[in-house]
């Protein structure tokens, strides 16, 4: 299948650039770098995509037994990187695709320059000697979210956003566009995601790598993203003034400054810049 | 104006002129503000009774708090991106923990409101009680898995009894050329009515039956065991297809249904000057005849549906096989495969059997790839091709 139709694969920026690839999380689609990327593409080529299953993917591609691991959609951005012949590529990876990031540069390290992870968690159920945030039952109750949220929660938000209730085109332009998922992919989505563990990867990665974390995240509480930092041999945390999961929407500017500050920097050796 | 009239009027006045801060406060529907990182910052007084906190314990707190934690998850992955993605989310089922630890679920409407550079300023969010509609929810959700489950149940339990209904493997006769396809009508879970068997009656001496009994579902496939069974009884001893027929148009009649079929019965017998079939057809399409010399021509005898008529007359055709002739027989979900517009038909069938095929097995794919690309999908009939051939060498 063609590999564009299936990630819904969008290049932008400069053609001979340095390859810059965003991941989004579960939840959304490629639109969560929507006020983010476009401030790379004067130097870098920019490439965006959907997981499988996510967004503007060819869900037919979505096999139930294969994404039921991390490592399929690790293997999905090998893919793209090869295909593309992609080299010194910085990949910025958001909430759980930083640590899909991570399993991919494990596979060929050499494709990577630099590593973003974007509110990590290795692992979000607490362990002994480990505060993930959750316990397994939360888990649960967020896939009994999702199933409440079922009846429609893509299809009935977008109608009345645009005012205009008489005019569902609009809408449906507005549904189809963002954050939509198949519920059952959601859900078997969710299961991988919040269910997984990679902190035993974490000390095998050898791109350098930027921790950004955000003040007051639930998801990722920050003991967790220094928890990444101090695992990764070469890194750099910085903690970001931002609250919440998604700083790329919701502090846009202060995620491009320090995107830019780490992947603009000649060389970043081992460093930690922690505020 | 009568007195009542002005009564009424002023009344709707002083409505009209309520106070603000109750028509706020005393919503029906719990309101909160929040700057938008989701810091609260206002809250009606509809909320704080239903959730039991104190105003100055909210003010500063994160709206995201209040949520359970699998709520938590759904409000950063979910409605936080799309508030900031559309600047509104509708409908969403979360749970609110009230301050002695009780769960509320409610549904949220909220509003990001932008300033005129486009920058977030306040985020507006109504909460309304669901805890009836979440509990109907939750049975439809229920009902919604267990009929999926029972759906999965049922269609693996029509495919199974399916397959008891067809030979297990493909039909082989030594000395002929045999090939056969059977496929269900798309996306159903019913038994379809189409049926073939193969069998030997004696050394040379062959049955070959296509069928379709009129009917879906458990009733048809008791009727075709009934068929396939008394057919395999019957023909022993009795060598005119026809004979067959009349036996299973009297054992139908008996039988406590007023279900039918159609039918056609091919006996093929090898003599010394090689193989000879007798056809009869029970109200069936009748089986093509084609190879080198031959013309796509139907053959058996034609007849009526076996199961209605209490003294049907079945007749037998009876042709000699040469080198590389083949008799085609098929049942209705080939010929009246639909592609919207019309039907397959005869005459298309007659030019994919035209076609230079070598053996039994292209006859059959030939026809079958023909229907399903003619019908661009699935076929809403079940579809059963049946091919007999004498090889060049025989």
């Amino acid at each position: 299948m063609d590999l564009h139709q299936r990630h819904h694969l969008r290049l932008s920026g400069r053609r001979d650039g340095q390859p810059m690839m965003f991941a989004h999380g579960f939840g959304c689609d490629q639109n969560m770098w929507r006020h983010v990327a476009p401030a790379f593409e004067d130097d870098f080529r920019v490439v965006l995509f959907d997981h499988v299953g996510a967004g503007n993917s060819d869900s037919s591609a979505y096999d139930f037994d294969r994404y039921a691991s991390l490592s399929a959609y690790a293997e999905d951005i090998v893919r793209i990187v090869t295909e593309l012949d992609l080299h010194d590529v910085v990949f910025v990876g958001h909430s759980v695709s930083a640590m899909i990031g991570v399993l991919a540069e494990r596979m060929v390290p050499e494709r990577f320059a630099k590593l973003v992870l974007v509110g990590p968690s290795p692992r979000y159920i607490d362990d002994e000697g480990y505060v993930g945030g959750f316990a397994e039952q939360d888990i649960h109750e967020l896939l009994d979210s999702l199933d409440s949220n079922y009846l429609g929660w893509s299809a009935a938000m977008a109608p009345t956003i645009m005012g205009n209730p008489d005019r569902p085109a609009l809408g449906q332009e507005l549904t189809e566009s963002f954050c939509r998922t198949d519920p059952d992919i959601a859900r078997a989505f969710a299961r991988v995601t919040f269910l997984s563990d990679n902190r035993a990867d974490l000390a095998l990665v050898r791109t350098p790598t930027l921790v950004l974390q955000c003040s007051n995240d639930v998801i990722a509480p920050v003991a967790v993203g220094r928890f990444v930092a101090d695992r990764i041999p070469d890194s750099t945390f910085v903690l970001l003034d931002a609250t919440g999961h998604c700083p790329n929407l919701s502090a846009p500017e202060e995620t491009t400054a320090a995107l830019a500050a780490f992947v603009r920097a000649a060389e970043t050796e081992g460093a930690s810049i922690a505020r | 104006m009568t007195q009542h009239e002005f009564a009424r009027e002023a009344f709707l006045d002083a409505l009209l002129d309520d106070d603000p801060e109750k028509l706020y406060d005393r919503a029906p529907c719990g309101y909160l503000s929040t700057s938008p990182d989701g810091r609260i910052v206002k809250v009606n007084q509809t909320f704080l009774t239903w959730t039991g906190y104190e105003r100055d314990e909210l003010l500063r707190r994160s709206f995201v708090e209040l949520l359970t934690p699998g709520g938590r998850l759904y409000h950063e992955t979910h409605y936080a991106p799309m508030l900031r993605l559309q600047a509104a989310v509708r409908e969403l089922a979360l749970d609110v923990v009230r301050a002695d630890g009780q769960r509320i679920p409610v549904l949220v409407n909220a509003n990001l409101e932008v300033d005129d550079a486009g920058e977030p300023v306040v985020v507006r969010i109504a909460l309304f009680d669901a805890t009836e509609r979440r509990g109907y929810e939750r049975e439809l959700l229920r009902a919604r898995q267990q009929a999926e489950a029972s759906e999965r149940q049922a269609r693996e339990l029509a495919q199974t009894l399916q397959r008891t209904l067809l030979p297990p493997k493909e039909p082989a006769i030594p000395g002929l050329d045999v090939a056969a396809t059977f496929q269900p009508a798309g996306d159903t879970l019913e038994i379809g009515g189409d049926f073939y068997d193969v069998f030997q009656v004696a050394e040379g001496d062959w049955v070959a039956i296509i069928g379709d009994v009129c009917g879906k579902g458990v009733e048809a496939a008791i009727l075709t065991a009934l068929i396939r069974d008394t057919l395999r009884a019957v023909v022993v001893g009795m060598h005119e297809p026809s004979k067959a027929l009349s036996a299973l148009n009297e054992v139908l009649l008996h039988h406590e249904t007023d279900r039918f079929c159609t039918l056609v019965m091919v006996r093929m017998q090898h003599g010394p000057e090689g193989w000879t079939a007798a056809i009869s057809s029970g109200g069936h399409p009748r089986p093509l005849l084609i190879g080198p010399d031959r013309n796509r021509d139907e053959v058996g005898g034609p007849g009526p549906l076996v199961g209605v008529l209490d003294a049907p007359e079945f007749r037998d055709e009876r042709v000699a096989l040469r080198a590389g002739d083949a008799l085609v027989l098929f049942t209705d979900g080939v010929t009246e495969s639909r592609d919207g517009a019309g039907f397959y038909g005869d005459a298309r069938l007659r030019d994919v059997v035209g076609r230079p095929l070598e053996s039994a097995r292209s006859v059959v794919d030939a026809v079958f790839q023909d229907v399903v690309t003619y019908s661009g999908g699935p076929t809403r009939d079940d579809v059963a091709v049946v091919v007999l051939r004498v090889p060049e060498k025989s």
